[in-house]
């Protein structure tokens, strides 16, 4: 059984790394990777599950970081934007437009790398199902779309 | 953040589990059984709900469960939502959990978390209340395992150190023609305003609602209306309308009246679809 009753170390695999820290067990994984990991390419949004912004992949399923403990990680593969690198995804972002500000823009990438990952056949229903998890303050739901289905149907 | 400190613990058995939350809870930890976790660390970030302990069942092997045995289905209380929707055994189930808050959140949030929650739409238990479904629920006095429809009330009703561990369903109730629809205020994601699972066993129909009032419910007196054949379809739900009791929900996302109308229409489609006029 595994007892954690304090501040504790733990290590997590985090793009293919082992990066070992010290955590509360009432840590936020967001909290983690952000102020102790220095990954701050998810985004504290609305801190309750709603947004998206803070989304990352959790053994290449999408998970909002901050509906997970730290404590709930050691032993699974996390991926965070920082962990992509010249993705078609993140092109496709950039040739459609497909944000403005930028703020939900890694939750966004994350959800829809998860889903090409995942299921690259997804028909439309799936594909709204998956994006309706994200919210964009600035409404650029459109070109988003057409981000991921243009790397989805190129497939 | 969580503005407090608690101690975590996963225990990989159900005599570990509880016998944790014993020892817990003598020595005064107000322990909280954990398992997709979002309830507790969403309340704990705004201090609605404290504990200085949480006893993560996830690494229970029961809890997990999601199989047919001896011809029925059993589904652990750990299943995340989006397991239980791509696994689809049972497909009111799926139709009912992939309305549930959103994809992401649901790859986290658990069956027995759901049905479990202090927040009172418990959406995932309508399914199991319709097809009268067993619990097994484990606890310092051993295990129980119960009809859901006696045990829930409002709530799942159990006693101080237990947890519902598995969901034991029949395998005519899953077979059975199902529905479900939930009407929201507004977009497509988000709480409902009123959700309406329907069930059709033979010729009987049975419903079950989730936020008109502050807790879910099957009610036997509105499903006698609906099935009583002497009247026009309207008349019968008219009847069944009849008999919500004085606990409607009157708030920002809509008036106890918007509430009664949207449910009205709906249990109209629900009817209507299960009777094969719209199949
Ligand atoms: C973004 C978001 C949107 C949501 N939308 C909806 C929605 O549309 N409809 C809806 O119905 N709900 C919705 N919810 C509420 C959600 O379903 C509940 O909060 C649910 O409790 C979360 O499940 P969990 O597994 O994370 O629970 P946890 O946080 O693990 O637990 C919640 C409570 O249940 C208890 N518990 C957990 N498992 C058990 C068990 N096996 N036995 C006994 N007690 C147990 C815990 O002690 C705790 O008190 C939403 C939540 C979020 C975060
Ligand atoms: S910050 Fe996690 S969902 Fe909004
Ligand atoms: S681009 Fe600004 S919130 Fe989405």
């Amino acid at each position: 059984m595994l007892k954690l009753t304090g501040t504790t170390n733990i290590t997590l695999n985090i793009n293919g790394e082992k990066r070992p820290v010290t955590v509360r067990p009432s840590e936020t994984l967001l909290g983690i990777l952000r102020g102790k990991l220095g990954l701050t390419g998810a985004k504290p949004g609305c801190l309750n599950g709603d947004c998206g912004a803070c989304t990352v992949m959790i053994d290449g399923k999408p998970m909002k970081s901050c509906l997970m403990l730290g404590v709930e990680a050691p032993g699974k593969k996390i991926q965070t934007v920082e962990g992509l690198n010249g993705t078609p995804i993140q092109r496709s972002f950039i040739e459609h437009f497909a944000f403005q500000c930028g703020y939900c823009t890694p939750g966004f990438i994350m959800n829809c790398q998860s889903l090409i990952d995942t299921n690259p056949n997804a028909p439309d229903e799936i594909i709204e199902e998956w994006l309706k998890s994200n919210i964009c303050r600035c409404t650029g739901y459109e070109e988003i779309e057409k981000a991921i289905k243009s790397v989805l149907r190129d497939k | 953040m969580i503005p407090f400190d608690f101690e975590y613990y996963r225990p990989e058995s159900i005599s570990e589990a509880v016998q944790l939350f014993i020892e817990l809870d003598q020595a005064g930890k107000n322990p909280v059984y954990f398992s997709g976790g979002t309830e507790i660390i969403t309340l704990g970030r705004i201090n609605v709900l404290y504990t200085n302990a949480v006893i993560d069942i996830k690494g229970i092997p029961e809890c997990q469960v999601m199989d047919y045995h001896e011809g029925n289905l059993y589904l652990g209380s750990c299943c995340t939502l989006v397991d239980i929707e791509e696994k689809n055994l049972f497909p009111l189930l799926t139709a009912t959990s992939k309305e549930v808050a959103d994809h992401t959140a649901r790859t986290k949030i658990t069956l027995g978390g759901n049905i479990c929650a202090n927040l009172f739409y418990r959406e995932a238990v309508l399914p199991f209340l319709l097809a009268d479904s067993q619990v097994i629920i484990a606890g310092p006095n051993g295990y129980r395992t119960e009809y859901i429809n006696q045990v829930f009330n409002q709530t799942l009703q159990l006693e101080r150190g237990e947890f519902l561990v598995q969901l034991i369903t029949e395998p005519d109730k899953i077979e059975a023609p199902s529905i479900n629809i939930k009407r929201r205020r507004q977009w497509t994601t988000g709480y409902p305003l009123v959700t309406v699972a329907g069930l059709k066993l033979g010729e009987e129909i049975r419903v079950a609602i989730s936020g008109l009032c502050p807790y879910p419910f099957r009610s036997q007196k509105m499903e006698y209306y609906i099935n009583s054949q002497d009247f026009s379809q309207r008349d019968r739900i008219e009847k069944a309308l009849g008999d919500v009791d004085g606990n409607v929900l009157n708030d920002t996302e809509g008036s106890d009246k918007y509430r009664l109308f949207i449910l009205r229409n709906t249990m109209l489609d629900i009817v209507s679809t299960l009777e094969g006029e719209r199949a």
